[in-house]
């Protein structure tokens, strides 16, 4: 005779269920999120709602005069900039570059630091050399590498590839190879300590090839740390990239980002301040928001902090 | 743990000559190269005449080991020269700047120490700034000033410092006028007027700096002191009747220290690389603004150079970073 009334258990619960609890309690994570979400509703969906082109210029030259440096509107809420184009339109089509350029560059550098962290914590034989290559790509000056990369690779990348595009590759292939080295370090460290761990002892005791049990049982294992060291690359990734545009070496002025607007608003900066301060704000709160998220998850995904 | 250092010295040479063909081919290589540009109505004899006249006729193995060969020899004789009036480079061939045919070093020299006391005044206030945030945020952990100083670093290096220097400005230079917006490098100190001056135009680029380092260190400080709160040996001093300033500031403070001092001394030469942007903003005429500029006219010898300076510094304090740590950490024995 079975006992009827204790046969409702409680069903398992998921590694992401438990993650999801413990980021939840993370006040500021939670806020940021929310946050990085309006963000991302204003940046993406925006554009639907507010559908004047970013580029538009008046072809009309005395219509254009009189566009020109307008304040605030109905018909333009943040006002036009010096050649007429409306704000708010540029701020969002700014935001779009910049959040695909970081993800993009951040995707980049996570494949490049995951890959050669499994490399050389798996191989023994390659640990040497990877490691080696790793701290000399950390003793590269690397912001002044990168404006001198965009300076001397720019014009070839545009003309291959179109302005817009090419530059976005440049960029991101810029930026992700000069970031990838502390998820390198990060993944190689967890790799060295899981392939002592039995699971891996036991797959390959029935003959499992490497790749599958790289694929299969070390790269699940090594997710989390990955994960907070995709979120932190992503806020450096969006400083970056405005750091190469307000230096005048990113984007092109009719492919704006944030950081080219904030790099275009500060000569006039005297007379309309709000085109330095808006593109700013936006840099500054994305990558605040960031900043936090990554700091909850990091919480989140530590088994030593979770269920406290 | 000299032959620590000496390997760690032995270690760098490899490191540093890697980095340096790094940096020479990828300029060299490099589509954007002014000899591209010269255009095509000058007549082959005086293209090549041109070519030569900048040392570019030759293949570029020989001018890496020639650059080389200027960079760690010709170079440090003449600075030797200078220093003592000797004459040991008895005019050797020195790095010459393509667009100001004066020697690169000359150029590095007179541009130098804007950046450093800028930088330098910074990176101290910075820390001046961050340890005791840092160690009083650990202390009170979770208190209001904890919750308040952790947001302050987050903020710190959230927000990119050529928003922060161009918000400074906006506020304190042009609304209030307190502050001038452009640094004036041909200021000199005589008097206490010119030193009153050179105090008001530093306040807006150090405070942009400083607040940035600060935020950095700040945050390393309270973990690490937050670390070592915990450990027994503060309980022990605890329970022989110490009084807490003796426990925090004797025995907390000194072991919590050892890993922000190794971090001071690792974020030095990005502390460089960052002033590029704030020399932009406040138009100072530093080694950050001559990198800059010579990008933009393509002068290559200037572009290798301070580039390859930038990551002899981040070698160098990444070699003293670990010596200070043997050093000042006595669990530490490296051989």
């Amino acid at each position: 005779m079975t006992d009827t009334t204790t046969a409702k258990i409680e069903r398992p619960r998921s590694q992401w269920r438990d993650v999801w609890d413990q980021f939840r309690h993370h006040k500021g994570a939670m806020v940021a999120l929310m946050l990085l979400g309006l963000i991302a509703c204003f940046v993406f969906i925006g554009p639907l709602i507010w559908q004047i082109d970013p580029n538009f210029i008046e072809s009309d030259a005395v219509k254009m005069i009189r566009m020109r440096n307008q304040g605030p509107s109905w018909a333009h809420p943040l006002g036009t900039d010096q050649l007429g184009r409306d704000i708010l339109s540029r701020i969002m089509f700014g935001g779009k570059i910049s959040l695909a350029v970081a993800t993009v560059a951040m995707l980049v550098a996570i494949f490049i630091g995951t890959t050669v962290g499994v490399l050389a914590g798996y191989f023994r034989r390659v640990d040497g050399l990877l490691m080696r290559l790793t701290d000399m790509f950390l003793a590269l000056p690397l912001l002044p590498l990168l404006l001198v990369m965009m300076f001397l690779f720019r014009d070839a990348a545009a003309s291959v590839l179109g302005p817009s595009l090419g530059t976005f590759l440049l960029i991101v292939l810029a930026i992700g190879v000069t970031s990838w080295m502390h998820a390198a370090r990060i993944v190689r460290g967890e790799v060295l300590a899981l392939k002592e761990r039995e699971f891996v002892l036991a797959a390959r005791s029935i003959g499992t090839p490497s790749l599958r049990i790289i694929l299969r049982h070390i790269l699940p294992n090594v997710l989390s740390p990955v994960l907070v060291a995709a979120t932190l690359g992503i806020a450096s990734a969006i400083i970056t990239e405005s750091v190469l545009s307000f230096l005048g070496l990113g984007f092109p002025p009719d492919f704006p980002t944030w950081g080219r607007l904030l790099f275009d608003g500060v000569d006039a900066m005297r007379t309309y301040p709000d085109r330095v301060v808006w593109p700013g704000v936006a840099i500054s709160l994305t990558v605040l928001c960031v900043n936090y998220i990554g700091d909850g998850l990091r919480d989140a995904l530590d088994p030593r902090v979770r269920g406290r | 743990m000299l032959t620590f250092t000496l390997r760690r010295l032995l270690l760098a040479i490899p490191t540093l000559l890697l980095i340096s063909a790094v940096i020479f081919f990828m300029v060299d290589f490099a589509p954007g190269s002014p000899m591209a540009d010269i255009p095509l109505t000058v007549p082959p004899e005086v293209r090549a005449k041109m070519m030569a006249a900048m040392g570019a006729d030759q293949p570029v193995h020989i001018r890496y080991v020639l650059w080389l060969k200027q960079f760690f020899w010709n170079e440090p004789l003449y600075g030797i020269d200078a220093l003592f009036g000797t004459d040991f480079a008895q005019g050797a061939q020195r790095i010459i700047s393509w667009q100001s045919k004066v020697p690169v070093f000359q150029l590095i020299g007179e541009r130098l120490p804007q950046t450093l006391t800028v930088v330098g005044t910074a990176y101290a206030l910075g820390i001046l700034i961050a340890l005791p945030i840092g160690i009083w945020s650990a202390y009170r952990q979770y208190s209001w000033f904890d919750l308040a100083g952790t947001f302050f670093s987050t903020m710190g290096f959230s927000v990119p410092t050529f928003f922060t220097g161009n918000l400074l400005i906006l506020i304190f230079a042009v609304k209030l006028g307190w502050f001038p917006t452009i640094y004036d490098t041909n200021l000199s100190i005589t008097d206490w007027d010119s030193f009153y001056k050179m105090v008001m135009q530093m306040a807006l680029p150090v405070t942009v700096l400083a607040l940035f380092n600060a935020a950095e260190i700040s945050r390393y400080t309270r973990a690490s002191v937050l670390e070592n709160l915990g450990q027994d040996y503060v309980r022990t001093a605890r329970a022989k009747g110490m009084p807490e300033r003796t426990v925090l500031l004797k025995h907390v403070l000194r072991n919590s220290l050892i890993p922000v001092v190794t971090i001071i001394a690792l974020g030095l030469p990005t502390v460089f690389g960052g002033a590029i942007v704030t020399e932009q903003i406040f138009k100072i005429n530093g080694i950050g603004a001559a990198l800059i500029g010579a990008i933009h006219v393509s002068d290559l010898p200037v572009i290798q150079t301070i580039t390859f300076i930038f990551a002899v510094l981040i070698v160098l304090f990444n070699l003293i970073a670990d010596i200070l740590y043997g050093i000042l950490d006595p669990r530490i024995r490296y051989d």
